[in-house]
Protein backbone atom coordinates (compact mmCIF):
# COMPACT_ATOMS: atom_id res chain seq x y z
CA UNK A 1 0.00 0.00 0.00
CA UNK A 2 1.65 3.16 -0.72
CA UNK A 3 2.15 6.72 1.16
CA UNK A 4 0.69 9.34 -0.68
CA UNK A 5 1.10 12.77 1.01
CA UNK A 6 -0.09 16.16 -0.49
CA UNK A 7 1.03 18.86 1.57
CA UNK A 8 2.00 22.56 2.04
CA UNK A 9 4.93 21.69 4.55
CA UNK A 10 8.51 19.92 3.68
CA UNK A 11 9.63 16.66 3.59
CA UNK A 12 12.62 14.68 4.75
CA UNK A 13 13.35 12.09 2.72
CA UNK A 14 15.81 10.42 4.81
CA UNK A 15 13.00 9.79 6.94
CA UNK A 16 10.62 8.73 5.08
CA UNK A 17 13.03 5.62 4.09
CA UNK A 18 14.09 5.02 7.03
CA UNK A 19 10.18 4.43 8.17
CA UNK A 20 9.82 2.69 4.94
CA UNK A 21 12.85 -0.20 5.56
CA UNK A 22 12.13 0.12 9.32
CA UNK A 23 12.34 -3.64 10.66
CA UNK A 24 12.30 -5.04 6.96
CA UNK A 25 14.87 -7.71 5.93
CA UNK A 26 13.22 -8.32 2.31
CA UNK A 27 14.40 -5.28 0.60
CA UNK A 28 17.16 -5.42 -1.40
CA UNK A 29 16.99 -1.77 -2.95
CA UNK A 30 15.68 1.81 -2.33
CA UNK A 31 15.60 4.58 -4.90
CA UNK A 32 14.63 8.26 -3.87
CA UNK A 33 14.03 11.01 -6.16
CA UNK A 34 13.34 14.29 -5.23
CA UNK A 35 12.35 17.37 -7.35
CA UNK A 36 13.62 20.93 -6.30
CA UNK A 37 12.65 23.93 -7.32
CA UNK A 38 15.01 26.23 -9.69
CA UNK A 39 16.04 29.35 -10.00
CA UNK A 40 15.61 29.30 -13.49
CA UNK A 41 19.19 31.20 -13.95
CA UNK A 42 18.32 33.38 -11.31
CA UNK A 43 14.87 35.21 -12.42
CA UNK A 44 12.68 32.97 -10.40
CA UNK A 45 11.91 34.16 -6.62
CA UNK A 46 9.21 31.71 -6.04
CA UNK A 47 7.47 29.13 -7.83
CA UNK A 48 3.63 28.69 -6.29
CA UNK A 49 2.19 25.24 -6.75
CA UNK A 50 -1.86 25.02 -7.09
CA UNK A 51 -3.62 21.58 -6.93
CA UNK A 52 -7.18 20.16 -7.03
CA UNK A 53 -7.13 19.00 -3.35
CA UNK A 54 -8.89 15.60 -3.51
CA UNK A 55 -8.07 15.15 -7.18
CA UNK A 56 -4.31 15.16 -6.35
CA UNK A 57 -4.53 12.48 -4.02
CA UNK A 58 -6.51 10.01 -5.42
CA UNK A 59 -4.48 10.32 -8.75
CA UNK A 60 -1.19 9.84 -7.42
CA UNK A 61 -2.87 6.72 -5.77
CA UNK A 62 -3.82 5.28 -9.16
CA UNK A 63 -0.60 5.60 -10.54
CA UNK A 64 1.09 4.26 -7.67
CA UNK A 65 -0.89 1.25 -7.63
CA UNK A 66 -0.56 0.72 -11.49
CA UNK A 67 3.45 0.98 -10.83
CA UNK A 68 2.73 -2.01 -7.97
CA UNK A 69 0.69 -4.09 -10.88
CA UNK A 70 3.75 -3.62 -13.28
CA UNK A 71 6.85 -4.09 -10.65
CA UNK A 72 7.59 -6.15 -7.82
CA UNK A 73 7.59 -3.41 -5.18
CA UNK A 74 7.94 -3.51 -1.24
CA UNK A 75 6.66 -0.03 -0.70
CA UNK A 76 6.20 3.03 -2.48
CA UNK A 77 6.34 6.85 -1.41
CA UNK A 78 4.98 9.81 -3.19
CA UNK A 79 4.89 13.19 -1.43
CA UNK A 80 4.39 16.38 -3.35
CA UNK A 81 3.95 19.94 -2.01
CA UNK A 82 1.70 22.62 -3.19
CA UNK A 83 2.19 26.31 -2.37
CA UNK A 84 4.80 28.87 -2.52
CA UNK A 85 8.40 27.85 -2.98
CA UNK A 86 11.91 28.99 -3.11
CA UNK A 87 14.71 27.78 -5.66
CA UNK A 88 16.74 25.60 -3.37
CA UNK A 89 13.53 23.75 -1.58
CA UNK A 90 11.60 20.63 -2.23
CA UNK A 91 8.59 19.94 -4.38
CA UNK A 92 8.10 16.22 -4.83
CA UNK A 93 9.53 12.76 -3.16
CA UNK A 94 9.06 9.28 -4.83
CA UNK A 95 10.65 6.64 -2.97
CA UNK A 96 10.63 2.90 -4.28
CA UNK A 97 11.64 -0.12 -2.38
CA UNK A 98 11.88 -3.64 -4.13
CA UNK A 99 14.44 -7.19 -3.77
CA UNK A 100 16.41 -6.01 -6.94
CA UNK A 101 17.00 -2.13 -8.18
CA UNK A 102 16.17 -1.97 -11.83
CA UNK A 103 12.00 -2.43 -10.22
CA UNK A 104 13.20 0.17 -8.33
CA UNK A 105 14.64 2.72 -10.53
CA UNK A 106 12.33 1.98 -13.43
CA UNK A 107 9.11 1.97 -10.44
CA UNK A 108 10.43 5.28 -9.58
CA UNK A 109 10.49 7.02 -13.02
CA UNK A 110 7.63 5.90 -13.96
CA UNK A 111 5.93 7.49 -10.98
CA UNK A 112 7.61 10.39 -12.35
CA UNK A 113 6.96 10.50 -15.34
CA UNK A 114 3.43 9.77 -14.84
CA UNK A 115 3.45 12.24 -11.83
CA UNK A 116 4.23 14.85 -14.38
CA UNK A 117 1.39 14.44 -16.47
CA UNK A 118 -1.55 13.16 -14.91
CA UNK A 119 -1.22 14.67 -11.17
CA UNK A 120 -2.84 17.52 -11.16
CA UNK A 121 -0.40 20.34 -9.72
CA UNK A 122 0.29 23.43 -12.07
CA UNK A 123 2.74 25.66 -11.37
CA UNK A 124 3.12 29.96 -11.65
CA UNK A 125 6.16 31.60 -11.60
CA UNK A 126 7.13 34.81 -9.36
CA UNK A 127 9.70 36.55 -10.64
CA UNK A 128 12.75 38.28 -8.92
CA UNK A 129 11.74 41.81 -10.22
CA UNK A 130 8.30 41.47 -8.11
CA UNK A 131 6.22 40.37 -11.18
CA UNK A 132 3.64 37.69 -11.32
CA UNK A 133 5.39 35.84 -14.35
CA UNK A 134 3.85 33.09 -16.47
CA UNK A 135 2.41 29.47 -15.64
CA UNK A 136 4.84 26.97 -16.51
CA UNK A 137 3.92 25.49 -19.97
CA UNK A 138 3.73 21.70 -20.29
CA UNK A 139 6.30 20.60 -22.19
CA UNK A 140 6.24 17.74 -25.05
CA UNK A 141 9.12 15.95 -24.00
CA UNK A 142 7.20 15.47 -20.39
CA UNK A 143 4.58 13.79 -22.37
CA UNK A 144 6.68 12.05 -24.67
CA UNK A 145 8.43 10.48 -21.28
CA UNK A 146 4.89 9.05 -20.21
CA UNK A 147 4.22 7.83 -23.51
CA UNK A 148 7.18 5.27 -23.65
CA UNK A 149 5.52 3.53 -20.81
CA UNK A 150 3.05 2.11 -23.08
CA UNK B 1 -23.41 19.95 -11.11
CA UNK B 2 -20.55 21.89 -10.00
CA UNK B 3 -17.93 22.98 -12.01
CA UNK B 4 -14.41 23.88 -10.95
CA UNK B 5 -11.47 25.85 -12.59
CA UNK B 6 -8.04 25.48 -12.19
CA UNK B 7 -4.48 27.55 -13.24
CA UNK B 8 -4.94 30.10 -16.24
CA UNK B 9 -8.63 28.57 -16.48
CA UNK B 10 -9.49 30.05 -13.00
CA UNK B 11 -7.61 33.17 -13.66
CA UNK B 12 -9.21 34.02 -16.74
CA UNK B 13 -13.02 33.08 -15.70
CA UNK B 14 -12.37 34.86 -12.57
CA UNK B 15 -13.35 32.30 -9.97
CA UNK B 16 -12.52 28.97 -8.87
CA UNK B 17 -15.86 27.09 -9.01
CA UNK B 18 -19.60 27.70 -9.31
CA UNK B 19 -22.73 25.36 -9.55
CA UNK B 20 -24.03 25.10 -13.14
CA UNK B 21 -27.29 23.69 -15.19
CA UNK B 22 -25.91 23.21 -18.77
CA UNK B 23 -29.31 22.31 -20.47
CA UNK B 24 -30.16 18.61 -21.85
CA UNK B 25 -28.52 18.86 -25.17
CA UNK B 26 -24.76 19.27 -23.71
CA UNK B 27 -23.74 15.74 -23.26
CA UNK B 28 -19.99 15.71 -23.79
CA UNK B 29 -17.22 17.49 -21.68
CA UNK B 30 -16.30 18.85 -25.36
CA UNK B 31 -19.91 20.46 -25.71
CA UNK B 32 -19.89 21.79 -22.24
CA UNK B 33 -16.78 23.77 -22.97
CA UNK B 34 -18.58 25.45 -25.87
CA UNK B 35 -22.10 25.68 -23.47
CA UNK B 36 -19.51 27.96 -21.22
CA UNK B 37 -17.56 29.58 -23.93
CA UNK B 38 -21.00 31.44 -24.93
CA UNK B 39 -21.43 32.51 -21.04
CA UNK B 40 -19.25 35.38 -21.48
CA UNK B 41 -16.12 37.13 -22.87
CA UNK B 42 -14.14 35.87 -19.50
CA UNK B 43 -15.37 32.18 -20.14
CA UNK B 44 -14.65 32.54 -23.92
CA UNK B 45 -11.29 33.84 -23.03
CA UNK B 46 -10.73 30.74 -20.82
CA UNK B 47 -11.80 27.81 -23.44
CA UNK B 48 -10.53 30.08 -26.44
CA UNK B 49 -8.29 26.90 -27.55
CA UNK B 50 -10.56 23.90 -26.66
CA UNK B 51 -8.13 21.29 -27.49
CA UNK B 52 -5.51 22.65 -24.97
CA UNK B 53 -8.03 22.13 -22.32
CA UNK B 54 -8.07 19.83 -19.69
CA UNK B 55 -10.78 17.92 -18.05
CA UNK B 56 -12.19 15.60 -15.22
CA UNK B 57 -15.35 14.55 -14.01
CA UNK B 58 -15.80 13.61 -10.51
CA UNK B 59 -12.02 13.99 -9.94
CA UNK B 60 -10.91 11.46 -12.62
CA UNK B 61 -9.22 12.38 -16.19
CA UNK B 62 -11.86 12.30 -19.01
CA UNK B 63 -11.54 13.16 -22.72
CA UNK B 64 -13.85 15.48 -24.27
CA UNK B 65 -15.97 13.04 -25.97
CA UNK B 66 -17.00 11.39 -22.36
CA UNK B 67 -20.83 11.96 -21.50
CA UNK B 68 -21.33 14.23 -18.13
CA UNK B 69 -24.80 12.75 -17.21
CA UNK B 70 -24.79 11.54 -13.90
CA UNK B 71 -21.09 13.60 -13.01
CA UNK B 72 -21.15 15.53 -9.83
CA UNK B 73 -18.13 17.68 -10.24
CA UNK B 74 -16.98 18.57 -13.65
CA UNK B 75 -13.17 20.51 -13.49
CA UNK B 76 -10.91 22.16 -15.92
CA UNK B 77 -7.83 23.28 -16.46
CA UNK B 78 -4.75 23.19 -18.47
CA UNK B 79 -2.22 20.31 -18.98
CA UNK B 80 -0.52 19.67 -15.72
CA UNK B 81 2.66 20.70 -14.71
CA UNK B 82 3.77 18.94 -11.20
CA UNK B 83 6.64 17.11 -10.35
Amino acid sequence: MAVIRIQREDFNAAAEVAALTAGRTDIGAVVTFTGLCRAESGKLAALELEHYAGMAEEEIARVAAEAEARWPLQGVVAIHRYGKMAPGENIVLVVTASSHRVAAFEAAEFLMDYLKTRAPFWKKEHLVDGSSGDWVEAKDMDDRAMERWG
Amino acid sequence: MKAVYFAWVRERIGKTGEEISPPDNVKTVGELIGWLSAKGEEYAYAFEKPDVIRAALDRTHVKHDVAIAGAREVAFFPPMTGG
